[in-house]
């Protein structure tokens, strides 16, 4: 077994165990906590891929950004102690059901399905080509995405603090 | 060599996570939880794209811009998402989508 397979199978099941971690733990920091491990192998897989840029954004972006985000709304929103209820024996069968029909269905489907893959010797888009095409607008550049994306963002900033803050008492 | 990989063993990597993140947003009652299960769900979205962009398209990258695309709309949803979590806990005192059902009919 090589390095490389070793590598893919610590992450992906890295990536499995806290998922399920992630959506079964009975205590909220935690299971944030657990996403957090989650989104680290991910970018272990894209920094396998060889998308070391993806693999950087994805490490500061959602394990930095989104992560840290969602652990503060959980401190001002919950109490740290608190453990959920167990939820109901008859609503986690059926969601269980569903979940594994569908699984089992789209893997199925995937294993049958023969890709003809042409990966060649792996080469990591250096900073260049990556920013090139950001704001390139010939074929293959992504300058209106990269604008319209630019506009989310103020919006959803916007929006954020419109919603979060405080009503004026009358 | 990544070519001793084959690809659907991504591909069934990701598709099991994105089953994992619904059985969590069938599940689960905190709405700070839910949140956590679609996060997971945008996540295994991105590994199809970044796996299908290597294998199958090594030379373009558009799986790898729509994963970036992909990662920048995820925080601006997670942002307004929060900021409608803390927006509701302030009215009603609890995160709980069973008790929180004032509009529903």
């Amino acid at each position: 077994m090589s390095i490389h397979e070793l590598m893919f199978y610590l992450f992906s099941g890295m990536i499995l165990l806290f998922s399920v971690l992630t959506v079964t733990s009975r205590r909220i920091l935690r299971a944030a906590v657990y996403l957090l491990f989650v989104l680290v192998s991910t970018a272990g897989i894209y920094f396998m891929l060889n998308y070391q840029f993806l693999a950087a954004v994805q490490l500061t972006l959602y394990a930095g950004g989104i992560v840290v985000l969602i652990i503060f709304s959980i401190l001002l929103t919950s109490h740290i102690s608190q453990k959920f209820e167990p939820i109901g024996v008859k609503k986690m069968v059926f969601s269980a059901l569903a979940v594994a029909a569908g699984a089992l269905l789209s893997i199925m489907a995937i294993l049958d399905y023969g890709f003809d893959t042409v990966v060649t010797t792996s080469q990591n888009p250096d900073m260049e080509l990556i920013g090139t095409s950001l704001l390139s607008y010939e074929k293959n550049g992504y300058v209106l995405p990269f604008e319209v994306i630019s506009i989310l963002l103020l919006a959803a900033m916007v929006a954020s603090i419109v919603i979060a803050k405080k009503e004026k008492s009358k | 060599m990544l070519s001793e990989i084959p690809l659907s063993y991504f591909l069934v990597v990701s598709t099991l996570m994105f089953f994992i993140g619904i059985y969590g947003f069938l599940t689960r009652r905190n709405l700070i939880t839910i949140l956590m299960a679609v996060e997971l769900i945008l996540n295994s979205v991105n590994i199809n794209f970044v796996a299908f962009n290597r294998y199958l398209f090594p030379d373009q990258l558009e799986g790898h811009f729509f994963s970036l695309f992909i990662i920048a709309v995820a925080a601006a949803e997670a942002a307004v998402a929060i900021a409608i979590i803390i927006s509701v806990y302030r009215r009603y005192s609890n995160i709980d989508v069973e008790r929180v059902d004032t509009m529903k009919f």
